[in-house]
Protein backbone atom coordinates (compact mmCIF):
# COMPACT_ATOMS: atom_id res chain seq x y z
CA UNK A 1 0.00 0.00 0.00
CA UNK A 2 1.73 3.62 -0.74
CA UNK A 3 -2.10 4.58 -0.88
CA UNK A 4 -1.86 6.27 -4.64
CA UNK A 5 -1.22 4.18 -7.05
CA UNK A 6 -3.90 1.48 -5.85
CA UNK A 7 -6.31 4.43 -6.48
CA UNK A 8 -5.37 4.74 -10.29
CA UNK A 9 -6.26 1.12 -10.96
CA UNK A 10 -7.82 1.26 -14.04
CA UNK A 11 -10.30 -1.59 -13.78
CA UNK A 12 -11.50 0.14 -10.59
CA UNK A 13 -12.59 3.29 -12.44
CA UNK A 14 -14.18 2.10 -14.57
CA UNK A 15 -16.03 -0.13 -12.11
CA UNK A 16 -17.20 2.98 -10.36
CA UNK A 17 -17.97 4.56 -13.43
CA UNK A 18 -20.34 1.74 -14.43
CA UNK A 19 -21.94 1.71 -11.16
CA UNK A 20 -22.62 5.60 -11.61
CA UNK A 21 -23.89 4.97 -15.30
CA UNK A 22 -26.13 2.48 -13.68
CA UNK A 23 -27.30 4.59 -10.71
CA UNK A 24 -28.48 7.80 -12.61
CA UNK A 25 -31.51 8.37 -13.88
CA UNK A 26 -31.52 11.98 -14.66
CA UNK A 27 -29.38 14.80 -15.42
CA UNK A 28 -27.35 16.18 -11.81
CA UNK A 29 -25.04 18.88 -11.89
CA UNK A 30 -22.36 18.97 -8.80
CA UNK A 31 -19.45 21.13 -8.24
CA UNK A 32 -15.74 20.06 -6.93
CA UNK A 33 -15.32 23.10 -4.95
CA UNK A 34 -10.88 22.43 -4.70
CA UNK A 35 -8.61 23.16 -7.69
CA UNK A 36 -6.65 20.05 -6.90
CA UNK A 37 -9.78 17.51 -8.23
CA UNK A 38 -10.53 19.72 -11.13
CA UNK A 39 -6.86 19.06 -12.14
CA UNK A 40 -7.08 15.37 -11.10
CA UNK A 41 -10.84 15.45 -13.01
CA UNK A 42 -9.02 17.04 -16.10
CA UNK A 43 -6.15 15.16 -16.25
CA UNK A 44 -7.84 11.66 -16.25
CA UNK A 45 -10.62 12.69 -18.33
CA UNK A 46 -13.02 11.47 -15.51
CA UNK A 47 -15.49 13.79 -16.45
CA UNK A 48 -15.76 11.99 -19.99
CA UNK A 49 -16.64 8.50 -18.20
CA UNK A 50 -19.54 10.33 -16.87
CA UNK A 51 -23.13 9.29 -17.95
CA UNK A 52 -24.48 12.14 -20.40
CA UNK A 53 -25.99 14.37 -18.22
CA UNK A 54 -23.98 13.94 -14.76
CA UNK A 55 -21.80 17.52 -15.24
CA UNK A 56 -18.99 18.64 -12.65
CA UNK A 57 -19.01 22.51 -12.12
CA UNK A 58 -15.35 23.34 -11.50
CA UNK A 59 -15.58 25.91 -8.15
CA UNK A 60 -13.19 28.38 -6.73
CA UNK A 61 -11.32 26.29 -4.67
CA UNK A 62 -7.83 27.79 -5.87
CA UNK A 63 -6.13 30.00 -3.46
CA UNK A 64 -3.76 31.67 -6.00
CA UNK A 65 -6.72 32.48 -8.48
CA UNK A 66 -8.80 34.16 -5.34
CA UNK A 67 -6.29 35.84 -3.61
CA UNK A 68 -6.60 39.92 -4.19
CA UNK A 69 -4.69 41.41 -6.81
CA UNK A 70 -4.35 44.21 -4.21
CA UNK A 71 -2.47 41.41 -1.90
CA UNK A 72 -0.10 40.82 -4.97
CA UNK A 73 0.96 44.16 -5.63
CA UNK A 74 1.80 44.65 -2.09
CA UNK A 75 3.77 41.56 -2.30
CA UNK A 76 5.39 43.34 -4.98
CA UNK A 77 6.24 45.99 -3.28
CA UNK A 78 7.87 44.88 -0.20
CA UNK A 79 10.25 42.92 -2.70
CA UNK A 80 11.33 45.67 -4.50
CA UNK A 81 12.42 47.10 -1.20
CA UNK A 82 16.21 46.89 -0.39
CA UNK A 83 16.71 44.48 2.52
CA UNK A 84 13.85 42.68 1.98
CA UNK A 85 12.96 38.83 1.31
CA UNK A 86 9.17 37.51 0.01
CA UNK A 87 8.80 33.70 0.68
CA UNK A 88 6.04 32.64 -0.97
CA UNK A 89 4.62 29.29 -2.77
CA UNK A 90 5.72 28.81 -6.22
CA UNK A 91 2.64 29.12 -7.93
CA UNK A 92 1.91 32.45 -7.00
CA UNK A 93 4.99 33.83 -9.30
CA UNK A 94 3.46 34.25 -11.92
CA UNK A 95 -0.22 35.66 -11.08
CA UNK A 96 -0.59 39.26 -12.44
CA UNK A 97 -1.06 41.91 -10.27
CA UNK A 98 -2.16 45.65 -11.48
CA UNK A 99 0.77 45.93 -13.46
CA UNK A 100 3.53 42.96 -12.92
CA UNK A 101 3.98 39.92 -11.15
CA UNK A 102 6.71 38.66 -8.73
CA UNK A 103 8.31 36.65 -11.00
CA UNK A 104 9.56 39.49 -13.25
CA UNK A 105 10.34 41.73 -9.89
CA UNK A 106 12.40 38.81 -9.36
CA UNK A 107 14.09 38.92 -12.96
CA UNK A 108 14.45 42.91 -12.24
CA UNK A 109 16.45 42.30 -8.62
CA UNK A 110 14.07 41.86 -6.02
CA UNK A 111 14.35 39.03 -3.81
CA UNK A 112 11.78 36.75 -3.90
CA UNK A 113 12.39 33.47 -2.88
CA UNK A 114 10.01 30.21 -3.29
CA UNK A 115 9.84 27.87 -0.77
CA UNK A 116 8.48 24.46 0.05
CA UNK A 117 7.20 25.24 3.47
CA UNK A 118 6.31 28.11 5.47
CA UNK A 119 8.64 26.40 7.97
CA UNK A 120 11.52 27.06 5.56
CA UNK A 121 10.93 30.98 5.17
CA UNK A 122 10.91 30.98 9.41
CA UNK A 123 14.14 28.80 9.15
CA UNK A 124 15.95 31.75 6.46
CA UNK A 125 14.67 34.39 8.68
CA UNK A 126 16.36 33.11 11.23
CA UNK A 127 19.51 32.50 9.69
CA UNK A 128 19.77 35.92 7.60
CA UNK A 129 18.79 38.40 10.79
CA UNK A 130 19.99 41.56 8.85
CA UNK A 131 16.79 40.78 6.30
CA UNK A 132 13.48 40.97 6.81
CA UNK A 133 11.44 37.89 5.34
CA UNK A 134 7.65 38.21 4.76
CA UNK A 135 6.09 34.96 3.98
CA UNK A 136 2.95 35.56 1.40
CA UNK A 137 0.86 33.20 3.86
CA UNK A 138 -2.28 32.35 1.39
CA UNK A 139 -4.54 29.61 1.17
CA UNK A 140 -7.71 27.41 2.41
CA UNK A 141 -7.74 25.76 5.91
CA UNK A 142 -5.48 23.21 4.85
CA UNK A 143 -2.65 25.17 5.01
CA UNK A 144 -3.68 27.26 7.51
CA UNK A 145 -2.14 24.73 10.61
CA UNK A 146 1.06 25.08 8.82
CA UNK A 147 1.12 28.89 8.31
CA UNK A 148 0.04 29.18 11.83
CA UNK A 149 2.98 27.06 13.02
CA UNK A 150 5.16 29.62 11.10
CA UNK A 151 3.92 32.57 13.05
CA UNK A 152 3.92 30.80 16.24
CA UNK A 153 7.89 29.21 15.76
CA UNK A 154 8.92 32.79 14.77
CA UNK A 155 7.01 33.48 17.96
CA UNK A 156 8.76 31.13 20.10
CA UNK A 157 12.55 31.77 18.75
CA UNK A 158 11.65 35.80 18.90
CA UNK A 159 11.92 36.29 15.45
CA UNK A 160 11.98 40.01 14.95
CA UNK A 161 12.15 39.70 10.86
CA UNK A 162 9.80 37.16 10.23
CA UNK A 163 6.37 38.63 9.10
CA UNK A 164 3.27 37.28 6.75
CA UNK A 165 0.85 38.62 4.73
CA UNK A 166 -2.15 36.64 4.74
CA UNK A 167 -4.73 36.17 2.49
CA UNK A 168 -6.66 33.15 4.19
CA UNK A 169 -9.79 31.57 2.93
CA UNK A 170 -12.19 29.41 4.05
CA UNK A 171 -14.38 26.95 2.11
CA UNK A 172 -18.16 26.93 3.45
CA UNK A 173 -19.01 30.56 3.42
CA UNK A 174 -18.03 30.32 -0.53
CA UNK A 175 -19.79 27.33 -0.77
CA UNK A 176 -22.60 29.27 0.90
CA UNK A 177 -22.47 32.30 -1.29
CA UNK A 178 -22.61 29.97 -4.44
CA UNK A 179 -26.04 28.14 -3.25
CA UNK A 180 -27.42 31.06 -1.89
CA UNK A 181 -26.46 33.13 -5.91
CA UNK A 182 -30.32 33.33 -7.40
CA UNK A 183 -29.19 31.61 -10.17
CA UNK A 184 -27.21 28.76 -8.48
CA UNK A 185 -27.75 25.36 -10.35
CA UNK A 186 -25.64 23.20 -8.11
CA UNK A 187 -27.24 20.16 -6.67
CA UNK A 188 -24.65 18.46 -5.05
CA UNK A 189 -20.97 19.39 -3.70
CA UNK A 190 -17.62 16.94 -3.76
CA UNK A 191 -16.14 18.70 -0.58
CA UNK A 192 -12.46 19.25 -0.43
CA UNK A 193 -10.63 16.08 1.21
CA UNK A 194 -7.26 18.53 2.78
CA UNK A 195 -9.66 20.78 3.95
CA UNK A 196 -11.92 18.54 5.67
CA UNK A 197 -8.88 16.64 7.08
CA UNK A 198 -8.59 19.41 8.67
CA UNK A 199 -11.55 20.86 9.79
CA UNK A 200 -13.50 17.99 9.89
CA UNK A 201 -17.42 17.95 8.61
CA UNK A 202 -19.80 20.04 11.08
CA UNK A 203 -19.86 23.07 8.57
CA UNK A 204 -20.84 20.77 5.81
CA UNK A 205 -23.48 18.67 7.76
CA UNK A 206 -24.93 22.45 8.82
CA UNK A 207 -25.10 23.21 5.01
CA UNK A 208 -25.84 20.10 3.42
CA UNK A 209 -29.24 20.54 6.10
CA UNK A 210 -29.78 24.33 5.52
CA UNK A 211 -29.57 24.42 1.70
CA UNK A 212 -30.91 20.61 1.12
CA UNK A 213 -27.70 19.88 -0.66
CA UNK A 214 -25.39 16.69 -0.84
CA UNK A 215 -21.76 17.53 0.78
CA UNK A 216 -19.40 13.93 0.28
CA UNK A 217 -16.11 14.77 1.27
CA UNK A 218 -13.93 13.37 -1.15
CA UNK A 219 -10.58 12.31 -2.18
CA UNK A 220 -7.97 13.58 -5.38
CA UNK A 221 -7.04 10.43 -7.26
CA UNK A 222 -9.20 9.27 -9.80
CA UNK A 223 -10.93 6.39 -8.15
CA UNK A 224 -11.49 8.50 -5.27
CA UNK A 225 -13.19 11.38 -6.98
CA UNK A 226 -15.48 8.91 -8.88
CA UNK A 227 -16.45 7.56 -5.70
CA UNK A 228 -17.59 10.88 -4.03
CA UNK A 229 -19.71 11.48 -7.58
CA UNK A 230 -21.70 7.31 -6.68
CA UNK A 231 -22.38 8.57 -3.19
CA UNK A 232 -23.32 12.25 -4.36
CA UNK A 233 -25.56 10.77 -6.80
CA UNK A 234 -26.90 8.13 -4.76
CA UNK A 235 -28.09 10.43 -2.72
CA UNK A 236 -29.62 12.86 -4.84
CA UNK A 237 -31.42 9.69 -6.72
CA UNK A 238 -32.89 8.78 -3.24
CA UNK A 239 -33.98 12.30 -2.37
CA UNK A 240 -31.21 12.60 0.79
CA UNK A 241 -28.90 15.78 1.72
CA UNK A 242 -26.28 14.29 4.39
CA UNK A 243 -22.75 15.37 4.79
CA UNK A 244 -21.11 11.92 3.95
CA UNK A 245 -17.49 11.21 3.76
CA UNK A 246 -16.01 9.39 1.23
CA UNK A 247 -12.16 10.45 1.91
CA UNK A 248 -12.64 7.92 5.49
CA UNK A 249 -8.75 7.36 4.96
CA UNK A 250 -7.86 10.70 5.45
CA UNK A 251 -10.61 12.70 7.15
CA UNK A 252 -12.59 12.51 10.39
CA UNK A 253 -15.78 13.74 11.14
CA UNK A 254 -13.93 15.91 13.79
CA UNK A 255 -10.99 16.87 11.62
CA UNK A 256 -7.17 17.30 13.52
CA UNK A 257 -8.32 18.69 16.63
CA UNK A 258 -5.05 19.82 16.99
CA UNK A 259 -4.12 21.77 13.92
CA UNK A 260 -7.43 23.69 14.75
CA UNK A 261 -6.81 24.39 18.42
CA UNK A 262 -3.16 26.16 16.96
CA UNK A 263 -4.85 27.68 14.32
CA UNK A 264 -7.73 29.74 16.50
CA UNK A 265 -4.89 30.79 18.89
CA UNK A 266 -3.14 32.39 15.43
CA UNK A 267 -5.67 33.67 13.41
CA UNK A 268 -9.66 34.71 13.87
CA UNK A 269 -12.03 34.72 11.60
CA UNK A 270 -12.79 37.94 9.41
CA UNK A 271 -14.57 39.29 6.26
CA UNK A 272 -12.25 38.64 3.36
CA UNK A 273 -12.16 39.66 -0.29
CA UNK A 274 -12.30 36.91 -3.25
CA UNK A 275 -10.15 37.85 -6.31
CA UNK A 276 -13.51 38.23 -8.83
CA UNK A 277 -15.84 37.58 -6.79
CA UNK A 278 -15.64 40.44 -4.14
CA UNK A 279 -16.00 40.53 -0.18
CA UNK A 280 -17.34 37.51 1.18
CA UNK A 281 -18.47 38.00 5.16
CA UNK A 282 -16.72 35.40 7.54
CA UNK A 283 -14.95 33.64 4.72
CA UNK A 284 -10.80 34.40 5.74
CA UNK A 285 -8.44 35.09 8.53
CA UNK A 286 -6.44 37.54 9.73
CA UNK A 287 -3.58 37.82 12.58
CA UNK A 288 -5.35 37.66 16.03
CA UNK A 289 -4.73 40.92 18.23
CA UNK A 290 -1.83 39.39 20.19
CA UNK A 291 -0.32 38.02 16.89
CA UNK A 292 -0.29 42.05 15.24
CA UNK A 293 3.86 41.87 15.16
CA UNK A 294 3.42 39.14 12.28
CA UNK A 295 1.06 40.96 10.18
CA UNK A 296 3.38 42.65 7.27
CA UNK A 297 0.87 45.14 6.42
CA UNK A 298 0.38 46.30 10.01
CA UNK A 299 4.36 46.36 11.08
CA UNK A 300 5.64 48.28 7.50
CA UNK A 301 2.13 50.82 6.97
CA UNK A 302 1.22 48.86 3.83
CA UNK A 303 -2.02 50.35 2.13
CA UNK A 304 -5.09 48.25 1.05
CA UNK A 305 -6.32 48.94 -2.26
CA UNK A 306 -9.10 46.35 -3.65
CA UNK A 307 -9.65 47.63 -7.02
CA UNK A 308 -9.15 45.35 -9.67
CA UNK A 309 -8.15 47.37 -13.34
CA UNK A 310 -10.63 46.61 -15.80
CA UNK A 311 -9.15 43.14 -17.78
CA UNK A 312 -10.91 40.25 -20.75
CA UNK A 313 -10.43 38.03 -18.13
CA UNK A 314 -13.68 36.30 -16.84
CA UNK A 315 -12.20 34.59 -14.03
CA UNK A 316 -15.20 35.71 -11.73
CA UNK A 317 -17.19 33.87 -13.93
CA UNK A 318 -15.03 30.56 -14.14
CA UNK A 319 -14.21 30.81 -10.59
CA UNK A 320 -18.14 30.26 -9.64
CA UNK A 321 -18.61 27.62 -12.03
CA UNK A 322 -20.89 30.07 -14.50
CA UNK A 323 -18.37 29.34 -17.51
CA UNK A 324 -15.79 26.41 -18.61
CA UNK A 325 -12.83 28.14 -19.28
CA UNK A 326 -12.04 26.61 -22.85
CA UNK A 327 -15.48 28.74 -23.13
CA UNK A 328 -13.17 32.37 -22.46
CA UNK A 329 -12.99 33.97 -25.84
CA UNK A 330 -9.14 35.18 -24.75
CA UNK A 331 -8.64 30.61 -23.64
CA UNK A 332 -5.36 29.29 -25.42
CA UNK A 333 -4.78 32.64 -27.35
CA UNK A 334 -4.46 35.77 -25.71
CA UNK A 335 -4.10 33.84 -22.39
CA UNK A 336 -1.71 31.27 -21.75
CA UNK A 337 0.33 29.98 -18.89
CA UNK A 338 3.41 31.59 -19.97
CA UNK A 339 1.25 34.88 -20.77
CA UNK A 340 -2.03 34.78 -18.16
CA UNK A 341 -4.02 37.05 -18.15
CA UNK A 342 -6.03 35.96 -14.95
CA UNK A 343 -4.79 33.87 -11.54
CA UNK A 344 -7.11 30.38 -12.93
CA UNK A 345 -4.51 30.11 -15.93
CA UNK A 346 -1.37 29.90 -13.64
CA UNK A 347 -1.60 28.21 -10.90
CA UNK A 348 -1.78 24.75 -10.36
CA UNK A 349 -4.86 24.51 -8.81
CA UNK A 350 -6.65 26.87 -11.68
CA UNK A 351 -9.23 25.73 -14.07
CA UNK A 352 -8.36 27.61 -17.17
CA UNK A 353 -4.70 26.00 -16.57
CA UNK A 354 -5.99 22.36 -16.31
CA UNK A 355 -8.28 23.03 -19.89
CA UNK A 356 -4.58 24.23 -21.26
CA UNK A 357 -2.57 21.66 -20.33
CA UNK A 358 -4.49 18.42 -20.12
CA UNK A 359 -7.65 19.49 -22.81
CA UNK A 360 -6.13 18.45 -26.48
CA UNK A 361 -6.22 21.93 -28.65
CA UNK A 362 -8.96 20.23 -31.52
CA UNK A 363 -11.63 19.92 -28.42
CA UNK A 364 -11.74 23.24 -27.87
CA UNK A 365 -15.34 23.68 -28.88
CA UNK A 366 -15.73 27.28 -31.26
CA UNK A 367 -18.10 29.73 -29.21
CA UNK B 1 -1.50 24.56 -3.37
CA UNK B 2 -4.09 22.00 -1.15
CA UNK B 3 -1.84 19.20 -2.77
CA UNK B 4 -1.38 17.08 0.34
CA UNK B 5 0.85 13.83 -0.26
CA UNK B 6 1.06 10.42 1.83
CA UNK B 7 4.17 9.52 2.96
CA UNK B 8 5.25 6.45 5.64
CA UNK B 9 7.24 7.91 8.48
CA UNK B 10 10.73 6.50 9.05
CA UNK B 11 11.62 8.44 12.13
CA UNK B 12 10.64 11.28 14.41
CA UNK B 13 12.07 13.47 16.77
CA UNK B 14 10.06 15.11 18.94
CA UNK B 15 12.43 18.61 20.09
CA UNK B 16 9.65 20.13 21.48
CA UNK B 17 5.88 19.42 21.42
CA UNK B 18 5.36 22.04 18.30
CA UNK B 19 8.64 20.90 16.76
CA UNK B 20 8.31 17.45 16.24
CA UNK B 21 10.17 16.59 13.31
CA UNK B 22 9.91 12.99 11.12
CA UNK B 23 11.91 11.88 8.20
CA UNK B 24 9.18 10.85 5.66
CA UNK B 25 9.47 8.58 2.63
CA UNK B 26 7.91 9.60 -0.66
CA UNK B 27 8.22 7.08 -2.85
CA UNK B 28 12.19 6.72 -3.23
CA UNK B 29 12.04 10.73 -1.64
CA UNK B 30 13.30 11.54 1.88
CA UNK B 31 11.98 14.47 3.79
CA UNK B 32 11.57 16.07 6.81
CA UNK B 33 8.02 16.94 7.67
CA UNK B 34 7.01 18.16 11.09
CA UNK B 35 4.20 15.73 12.56
CA UNK B 36 3.21 17.97 15.47
CA UNK B 37 -0.45 17.63 14.52
CA UNK B 38 -0.80 13.92 14.45
CA UNK B 39 0.94 12.72 17.62
CA UNK B 40 -0.58 8.90 16.92
CA UNK B 41 1.44 8.80 14.25
CA UNK B 42 4.51 6.10 14.38
CA UNK B 43 7.22 5.22 12.42
CA UNK B 44 5.66 3.03 9.93
CA UNK B 45 2.47 5.03 9.74
CA UNK B 46 1.37 6.80 6.76
CA UNK B 47 0.98 10.37 6.90
CA UNK B 48 -1.03 13.07 4.82
CA UNK B 49 2.06 16.06 4.06
CA UNK B 50 0.90 19.43 2.70
CA UNK B 51 3.98 21.92 2.91
CA UNK B 52 6.06 20.44 5.01
CA UNK B 53 3.30 19.55 7.65
CA UNK B 54 1.38 16.38 8.24
CA UNK B 55 -2.28 16.87 8.69
CA UNK B 56 -3.40 13.67 8.87
CA UNK B 57 -2.70 10.03 9.35
CA UNK B 58 -3.74 7.53 7.23
CA UNK B 59 -6.23 5.16 8.49
CA UNK B 60 -5.18 2.10 7.24
CA UNK B 61 -8.94 0.23 7.68
CA UNK B 62 -10.41 2.99 5.98
CA UNK B 63 -8.20 3.12 2.74
CA UNK B 64 -10.28 -0.23 1.93
CA UNK B 65 -13.47 1.48 1.41
CA UNK B 66 -12.51 2.55 -1.82
CA UNK B 67 -12.02 -0.96 -3.15
CA UNK B 68 -15.34 -2.72 -1.13
CA UNK B 69 -17.90 0.30 -1.58
CA UNK B 70 -19.27 -1.02 -4.28
CA UNK B 71 -19.50 -4.63 -3.20
CA UNK B 72 -21.31 -2.95 -0.46
CA UNK B 73 -23.88 -1.34 -2.67
CA UNK B 74 -23.95 -4.41 -4.55
CA UNK B 75 -24.64 -6.76 -2.02
CA UNK B 76 -27.16 -3.87 -0.85
CA UNK B 77 -29.05 -4.66 -4.40
CA UNK B 78 -28.65 -1.01 -5.48
CA UNK B 79 -26.68 -1.34 -8.84
CA UNK B 80 -27.32 -3.97 -11.29
CA UNK B 81 -23.97 -5.85 -10.68
CA UNK B 82 -22.23 -6.86 -7.62
CA UNK B 83 -18.42 -7.21 -9.19
CA UNK B 84 -17.06 -10.80 -8.09
S1 LIG C 1 -8.71 31.77 -19.92
FE1 LIG C 1 -7.40 33.42 -19.07
S2 LIG C 1 -8.56 35.30 -19.47
FE2 LIG C 1 -10.03 33.60 -19.67
S3 LIG C 1 -10.90 33.35 -17.61
FE3 LIG C 1 -9.14 31.95 -17.72
S4 LIG C 1 -7.45 33.13 -16.85
FE4 LIG C 1 -9.06 34.66 -17.38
Amino acid sequence: MRYLDEYRDSALVHRYAEAIRATVTRPWTLMEICGGQTHAIVRYGIDQLLPEGVELVHGPGCPVCVTPMGRIDQAIDLARKPGFTICSFGDMLRVPGSSTDLLRTRALGGDVRIVYSPLDAVNLAAKEPDRQFVFFAVGFETTAPANALAVRTAADRGLSNFTVLVAHVLVPPAIEAILGAPDNRIQGFLAAGHVCAVTGMADYERLAHQFRVPMVVTGFEPADILFGVLACVRQLEAGHAEAENAYARAVRSDGNRRALDLVEGVFEVADQAWRGLGVIPKSGYRLRHSYREFDATRRFGLETDSREPASECLAADVLRGMLKPDACPAFGSRCTPENPLGAPMVSNEGACAAYYRYRPMVEIPVQ
Amino acid sequence: MCLAIPGRVESIDERSPLERMAIVKFGTVLREVNVAFVPEAEPGDYVLVHVGVAISRIDEEEAKTVFEYLEQIGEAGDIGEAPP
